[in-house]
């Protein structure tokens, strides 16, 4: 099978498959294979850095959309143990775009909620490529509850393009779920930490996303509007999204720059599919940290600080 | 009878001088004495379509006469991101000022309505879509929180389109920010009365807006979270009629009321005495 690759980096996909093709040849002992096989692996490594090292803003968009890239559950998969599952909102349904339970992150209990997209076309359909409805997001609200009344750090991973805009969406109040998650997350008593492991899609993403410590993966990104409804409105052409992509700041070095995020999480050159085991080791690295620094401050100081956190976020000048 | 005044103004090439005095309703395509549309809160006298308001009419329609004092009205919006759109930012702004002698999308300050003093704040759709950027997140949030200092009811008019994207995801954060300082209000005892005029929508309607105690709506409103041109690409149908109105977020129990304008300031006054009087 063909793998998935975008325009800029298809020269190098096919290298590599030609190179998995030499492998798995019969006669991969015979000298001048391998000597073809060693030309090939040294042109990769060239083209590879070539291709990944200097993403632009819409490469890196379009990484964190990349059909194979790691979704919530396989970070939960590799960095937890003993995740038990729940599910529904307790008033309309249950969501499959935002998943969430309880797990141990070593020794430590904690409660995960995220955005889950599907991994192949019919997950994406039962999932709604994690775009979430109502539902979803009171769903995300109630395990957040619980994690606050049985003292568990809150974990919330965004990967969504954003929230569904639909006609159910409406009719159940998408915006009114998505403002009381935000209202309510300001002061959830419990240390809560946000990684942005693929898609910041607008409100959608915001609504499981306050926290007092926020992270990104490299190649994750975080936006007001996808750069191509932004290209519709201001440039009157969808097909500008590139400029858009650049124009928004959305990536994560963009972020961090701005003061939003407080780190960002290494992925392997061309994304995080490429290693997911790596990525896994890292973000492992950046929970196990901040969960030890957050359960150490007060809950007082915990909540005052997220506020304040909140509170100087914006840029203007006073005449 | 009116119709045929206008004609014979048109007749008689007066159109521009006929244009101040009479005007064609856009919903119901009556001829209107403006005089009678605007004493009736421009609302139509003919059809009861409810025009758009900017934030001054909205101020002298709902606070008492010369109780009004503005607060953060300094507060300007600065191009941080060197946003490169088809036109810069500067320059919306500055248009924006223009077509409606404002500074920004938000007047906020205290006033008094029916004799009562609140924490008022109102959005004017005309400047960049009454969307919400720094400044907007800004003075939401220093009004919240001087209410919350003055132990003072909150009444907040949106009108807005949502997020501006010309501050990218600080105005997305511009969300978390103001539903964070309704919450600390929320903590306190006095009212906030959210009020949603035509249209609100986005990342206002997802934040503060839809936070009230008591959300009222103005008949005929368009009230959502997503817009309908994007709801329709992505489900491929068309939209039923009535769709995300004020009327129909009331049915699916969005809203407390539809208030028609008129009735407006009565149904805050009657809230307010019954929410903050012994
Ligand atoms: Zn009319």
């Amino acid at each position: 099978m063909r793998r998935f690759a975008y325009d800029f980096e298809r020269a190098l996909v096919e290298l590599e498959e030609k190179l998995d093709d030499l492998k798995k040849s019969p006669s991969v002992q015979n000298p001048e294979i391998a000597e073809e096989i060693a030309y090939l692996e040294s042109q990769i490594e060239k083209l590879r850095e070539k291709t990944y090292a200097n993403l632009t803003p819409w490469q890196k968009v379009r990484i964190a959309r990349h059909p194979d890239r790691p979704r919530t559950l396989d970070y939960v998969e590799h960095i937890f143990h003993d995740y038990l599952d729940l599910h529904g909102d307790r008033l309309y349904s249950d969501d499959p775009a935002i998943v969430g339970g309880f797990a141990f992150l070593d020794s430590q209990k904690v409660m995960i909620i995220g955005h889950q997209k599907g991994k192949n076309p019919k997950e994406n359909v039962l999932r709604n490529f994690g775009m979430a409805h109502p539902e979803g997001y009171r769903k995300a609200l109630r395990l957040m509850k619980l994690a606050e009344k049985f003292h568990l750090p809150l974990i919330s991973f965004i990967d969504t393009p954003g929230a569904y805009p639909g006609i159910g969406a409406e009719e159940r109040g998408q915006a009114g779920a998505i403002a009381l998650n935000l209202f309510e997350m300001s002061a959830l008593r419990t240390p809560i930490i946000v990684i942005n492991i693929g898609e910041g899609g607008s409100g959608g993403a915001l609504a499981i996303g306050v926290g007092d410590r926020i992270f990104m993966l490299e190649n994750a990104y975080y936006s007001v509007i996808t750069p191509e409804g932004c290209a519709s409105i201001l440039y009157n052409n969808a097909s500008k999204a590139e400029e858009a992509a650049e124009a928004l700041k959305l990536t994560a070095e963009s972020l961090f720059e701005l003061g939003l995020i407080d780190g960002i999480i290494p992925e392997p050159l061309g994304g995080a599919h490429r290693d997911p085991h790596f990525v896994s080791l890292k973000l492992k690295e950046t929970l196990s940290s901040t969960i030890k620094e957050l359960v150490n401050i007060p809950l007082e100081h915990l909540v005052e600080e997220r506020y304040q956190r909140l509170r100087k976020i914006g840029f203007y000048r006073e005449e | 009878m009116e119709k045929e005044v206008q004609l014979e103004k048109d007749k008689n090439n007066t159109k521009s001088e006929s244009e101040e005095i009479w005007f064609r309703c856009s919903a119901c395509q009556e001829l209107i004495y403006r005089k009678d549309f605007e004493k009736n809160f421009k609302v139509c006298p003919k059809c009861d379509h409810h025009f758009r308001l900017g934030a001054l009419d909205r101020i002298s329609f709902l606070i008492d006469e010369g109780t009004f004092e503005e607060t953060d009205a300094g507060l300007r919006s600065v191009d941080f991101l060197g946003f490169k759109g088809a036109k810069t930012y500067l320059v919306s702004l500055k248009q924006a000022e223009e077509k409606t002698k404002l500074k920004e999308a938000v007047i906020t300050g205290i006033g008094k309505i029916g004799g009562k003093p609140v924490a008022f704040g109102v959005l004017d759709f005309d400047f960049i879509g009454g969307s919400m950027g720094s400044v907007v997140g800004e003075k939401i949030t220093r009004l919240v929180e001087r209410a919350i200092e003055n132990n003072l009811p909150l009444v907040i008019v949106s009108a807005s389109g949502g997020a501006r994207m010309q501050e990218g995801v600080i105005s997305l954060m511009q969300m978390a920010k103001t539903s964070a300082a309704i919450k600390r209000f929320s903590q306190g005892n006095k009212p906030f009365i959210s009020i949603l005029a035509n249209p609100t929508s986005g990342g206002v309607t997802a934040s503060f807006a839809s936070l009230g105690d008591i959300i009222l709506a103005e008949p005929g409103a368009f009230i959502g979270f997503a817009g309908p041109r994007v709801i329709e690409q992505t489900i491929k149908q068309k939209l039923p009629k009535g769709f995300q109105t004020a009327e129909f977020m009331r049915e699916h129990g969005m809203v407390d009321k539809v208030v028609h304008r008129k009735e407006l300031k009565k149904t805050i006054i009657q809230l307010l005495t019954f929410l903050t009087e012994k």
